[in-house]
């Protein structure tokens, strides 16, 4: 369990200081989602229409902007061969690597959202609901973007790959994100199937990505 | 306690880079590895670290923990450092004692190695051998009976070389095995030589 906590807390400790990525992925969402309404124009009643896909969209893209390093700078200066011979199973390992990337990007991302909500003319008693989703689902973006973070290490290629991956496998994590919020905040649907399957999508990537994840890992490295 | 390896073979993109390879290490000795560039010292150790599968035979730690696998019994030295430039020399060493091991004071491992002084400093700045030496204290902040060292002399000086001797050598007295690839003597007069690749 110590050994778990303190892979996490390396991994955090090395987004928030120099070079880390921590906040990047906040600071890239506040401005896709600044300029929305620039492009739009003052038009209130479309922004609030559309706000709570804009956010969700924003918080997909800036969710992967640091997974793309998540394991290469492990593979590159070596640390992941000693994460491979702990007695911690590397599903475990990747994990918690996964929830560090979780607490240092998405969490940031999560809590700056009512501040973002303003902008689009979101109604503040909404406000919640759309945060809800948000904790909801954004842990599902983390562990299946985890799989094409492990891939692309294992198939030597950065970048776009991850890209390509990953985001069709987030289509019904967006979906019901996107259908979550909106039933809480323009209607007339019902709020809670479309959040409870978010739940269930967060809940499945959780115990699949680790493992899938790990499997790349140990195939891609040999 | 003995590791043994039957028969082993390895192949690395569909090329053998050894076959047929047996060979036994009691506890209290050393394997040195010799052989020419790509003749798969350093697979060699990846195989017994369990890094890279073997394409064939066996390998066993008699004596060992049963439930563990090899790799978690031994600890993997390779090319790389496995250093976070960001974090302190002691953050760096403490993070590998908490993950590998149980924790504990890192203070007595960075006096061994001599690097107590620079305990705050960021690994950034850090030299190619007090890199190396940061390292090598890995092996002292957590105790496993297997060392696989790939070339554990590159950027030493003589002090830090003759000090890694006398590492491997309390290592050895204290019942541990050491599987060390390199081209040169590391100064272990009594380690079992493995030449591999062709004569």
């Amino acid at each position: 369990m110590s050994a778990l906590l303190a892979l996490i807390l390396r991994d955090v400790r090395l987004a928030v200081r120099v070079g880390g990525g921590a906040l990047m992925g906040a600071l890239f969402f506040l401005i896709v989602v600044v300029m929305v309404p620039f492009a739009i124009g003052p038009d209130l009643k479309l922004l609030a229409r559309i706000g709570p896909a804009i956010l969700w969209l924003g918080a997909l893209l800036a969710s992967l902007l640091a997974l793309d390093r998540l394991f290469a700078t492990d593979y590159e200066d070596g640390s992941l061969d000693l994460l491979m011979t702990s007695g911690m199973p590397l599903e475990l390992a990747v994990a918690a690597k996964a929830i560090a990337h979780w607490l240092t990007t998405c969490l940031p991302l999560v809590i700056v959202t009512p501040l973002l909500g303003l902008m689009l003319n979101i109604e503040l008693n909404a406000m919640g609901v759309l945060v809800l989703t948000l904790a909801a689902g954004t842990p599902a973006l983390t562990f299946i973007g985890l799989i094409g973070a492990a891939l692309s290490v294992a198939l030597r290629r950065g970048g776009l790959l991850l890209a390509v991956l990953v985001l069709p496998l987030t289509v019904p994590v967006l979906i019901f994100g996107v259908a979550a919020a909106n039933a809480a905040i323009v209607g007339p649907a019902p709020f809670g199937p479309p959040f409870t399957i978010l739940c269930a999508l967060s809940l499945a990537s959780l115990v699949l990505g680790p493992i899938a994840a790990a499997a790349a890992l140990r195939h891609g490295l040999e | 306690m003995q590791l043994s390896a039957d028969n082993l073979a390895c192949n690395r993109g569909g090329r053998d880079v050894f076959r047929g390879l047996s060979f036994s290490l009691p506890g209290g000795e050393a394997l040195l590895v010799t052989g020419r560039n790509g003749a798969g010292k350093s697979s060699l150790l990846r195989v017994i670290a369990g890094l890279v599968r073997p394409s064939a035979g066996q390998l066993t730690l008699d004596g060992g923990d049963q439930e563990a696998a090899i790799g978690e019994q031994a600890h993997y030295l390779g090319h790389q450092d496995a250093l976070k430039p960001s974090l302190s020399v002691a953050e760096n060493l403490q993070f590998w004692a908490e993950f590998l091991g149980s924790g504990g004071d890192v203070e007595p491992a960075l006096e061994t190695v001599d690097l107590a002084r620079l305990a705050s400093l960021p690994a950034a700045y850090l030299s190619a051998g007090q890199r190396r030496r940061l390292s090598l204290a890995r092996l002292v902040a957590v105790k496993r009976p297997l060392w696989l060292l790939d070339e554990p002399t590159s950027a030493l000086d003589a002090a830090s070389q003759a000090r890694l001797t006398e590492l491997m050598r309390d290592h050895l007295a204290s019942g541990g095995m050491i599987v060390a690839a390199a081209h040169g003597a590391i100064g272990l007069e009594h380690a079992r030589e493995l030449k591999l690749g062709p004569a």
